[in-house]
């Protein structure tokens, strides 16, 4: 990239808070162009290719909407079941062919560590757009932009992180970014979801405080934002113990009352959020969702422009 | 010169011989280094007398001088070993292993779902992230690897 000479976003352990500020500021340039007030042609003749092996339809619509904002145009496959993918093709092979095609990839895989093996594989920018459980930075970078734009700042912030700590991969990478950017974070979660011991090591080497707690009470009155998770029911052998956790973390307005908060979710949502958040200032994640348009513009713009460089 | 008996096994005349490796990993050690290869003749020792291990296994290899770089990945599991470069029954030269920075092919990813654990054509690398006790992290799912998941990889030989 321009900033740190990086081919691709796999991790955003790759970046660094300069690169991430960087992408943050053109996203911003780039807001007017994906609310249709401006009109862009910066990716003109260029063909983005889409590997999703998984199906996401979110996160596909909205690479999609980023890249024919600027004027490009997308190819590739949505799911393995259309492709050579189940005929026996290996991933090597199929990202190579679409790499002679396409000025850049995204590649949504099941199996964790696969966008870095393509990006290892092909000469071409490689965007991850989720890898099993592993990473998915643009969610992250998104979930940044929305701290920003809304509360804005990325300083001083307090950010409380709810529900399934443990699983929950998106949870895990902005816990990250946010430390980086000095961010103190509450973690609040049932005992058996709490954030995975070598994240909080990581934190921890980043000097960052953290508070872990089951009370969602206690954090409300610090907090900037609520960052929600669901909890999935499959964690749970014990369906009373699920019912008691998803009703001890459901967010409602009697919840919220008297707090300087916004909510925010990665989406989909089960029932963690009741409805009549939706069209008040706390729930923030239809918002949210939408900024994942401009930010992902933003890092099209900086790969494929530079590889035009090189 | 140094005593032949003080090595317990038969003296070699030119090679290495890698003394003070943990007791009974001997044949991983080996496994690491994949020998023996066809020119070098290989001798084991195993669970020999140490006075400062205790005990400790010793591998000779004749005809061949390692480098220390080649053997640095045997601290994986040997971390205390030593490496004797003998020339005419000699020790011409005396070093240690060091944990590399990065340790390639040599182990499995531990994380089920990950990609190097499929038919691709993957090569595994882990970077270490910690020295002692050792922490891997695998370089493409990022999962942490232990001290515990690596010896568990070893068992089996
Ligand atoms: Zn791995």
């Amino acid at each position: 990239m321009v900033v740190n000479h990086q081919k691709d976003i796999i991790s955003i352990k790759d970046l660094s808070k300069k690169d991430i500020d960087y992408i943050l500021k053109v996203a911003e340039k780039m807001e007017p162009i994906a609310r249709s007030k401006k009109r862009s042609t910066v990716l003109g003749g260029k063909m983005l290719g889409m590997l999703f092996y998984e199906p996401s339809t979110r996160t596909r619509i909205s690479f999609e909407t980023a890249m024919k904002r600027l004027g490009g145009s997308t190819i590739g496959f949505l799911e393995a079941g259309v492709s050579s993918a189940t005929k026996g093709e290996n991933l090597h092979d199929t990202a190579k062919i679409i790499s002679e095609y396409a000025d850049a990839i995204v590649i949504r895989h099941n199996m964790e560590g696969a966008a870095r093996y393509v990006a290892d594989s092909v000469d071409v920018p490689v965007i991850n757009a989720g890898d099993g459980a592993g990473q998915h930075p643009t969610q992250t970078l998104l979930d940044l932009y929305t701290m920003k734009r809304i509360v804005g700042k990325t300083k001083d912030l307090h950010v409380s992180l709810v529900g399934d700590l443990k699983y929950g991969r998106t949870v895990h990478s902005l816990a990250y970014a946010l430390a980086m950017f000095g961010v103190d974070m509450s973690f609040i979660s049932p005992r058996e979801l709490r954030m995975p011991k070598d994240v909080l090591h990581d934190l921890s080497k980043l000097g960052v405080s953290v508070e872990e707690t089951e009370n969602i009470n206690s954090v409300l009155d610090k907090s900037d934002v609520l960052y929600v998770t669901r909890i999935q029911k499959e964690r749970f052998p014990d369906p009373e113990e699920y019912s008691k956790i998803k009703d001890a973390y459901m967010i409602d307005l009697k919840l919220l009352k008297g707090t300087d908060l916004i909510v925010m979710h990665p989406l989909p949502r089960v029932n963690e959020i009741a409805y009549e958040v939706d069209n008040t200032p706390y729930g923030r994640y239809f918002e949210q969702a939408f900024y994942g348009v401009p930010v992902r513009m933003a890092i099209l713009d900086l790969l494929i422009k530079n590889s035009e460089e090189i | 010169m140094k005593t032949p008996k003080e090595l317990k096994v038969k003296p070699i005349r030119n090679g290495t011989v890698i003394d003070h490796i943990t007791a009974n990993k001997a044949l991983n050690v080996i496994k690491i280094l994949e020998l023996p290869s066809e020119k070098s003749a290989v001798t084991i020792a195993m669970n020999v007398h140490s006075s400062k291990m205790g005990s400790k296994d010793i591998v000779k290899i004749e005809g061949r001088e390692l480098k220390s770089g080649e053997v640095d990945k045997i601290a994986l599991i040997a971390p205390n070993a030593t490496i004797n470069i003998v020339r005419e029954y000699e020790i011409v030269d005396k070093s240690e292993v060091h944990l590399p920075d990065e340790i390639k092919n040599i182990l499995e990813c531990p994380n089920p779902n990950c990609i190097t654990n499929t038919d691709e054509p993957v090569e595994t690398r882990f970077s270490v992230i910690e020295k002692e006790p050792v922490i891997l992290r695998c370089y493409h799912c990022e999962r942490i690897m232990t001290k515990e998941d690596i010896e568990a990889q070893f068992k089996l030989f």
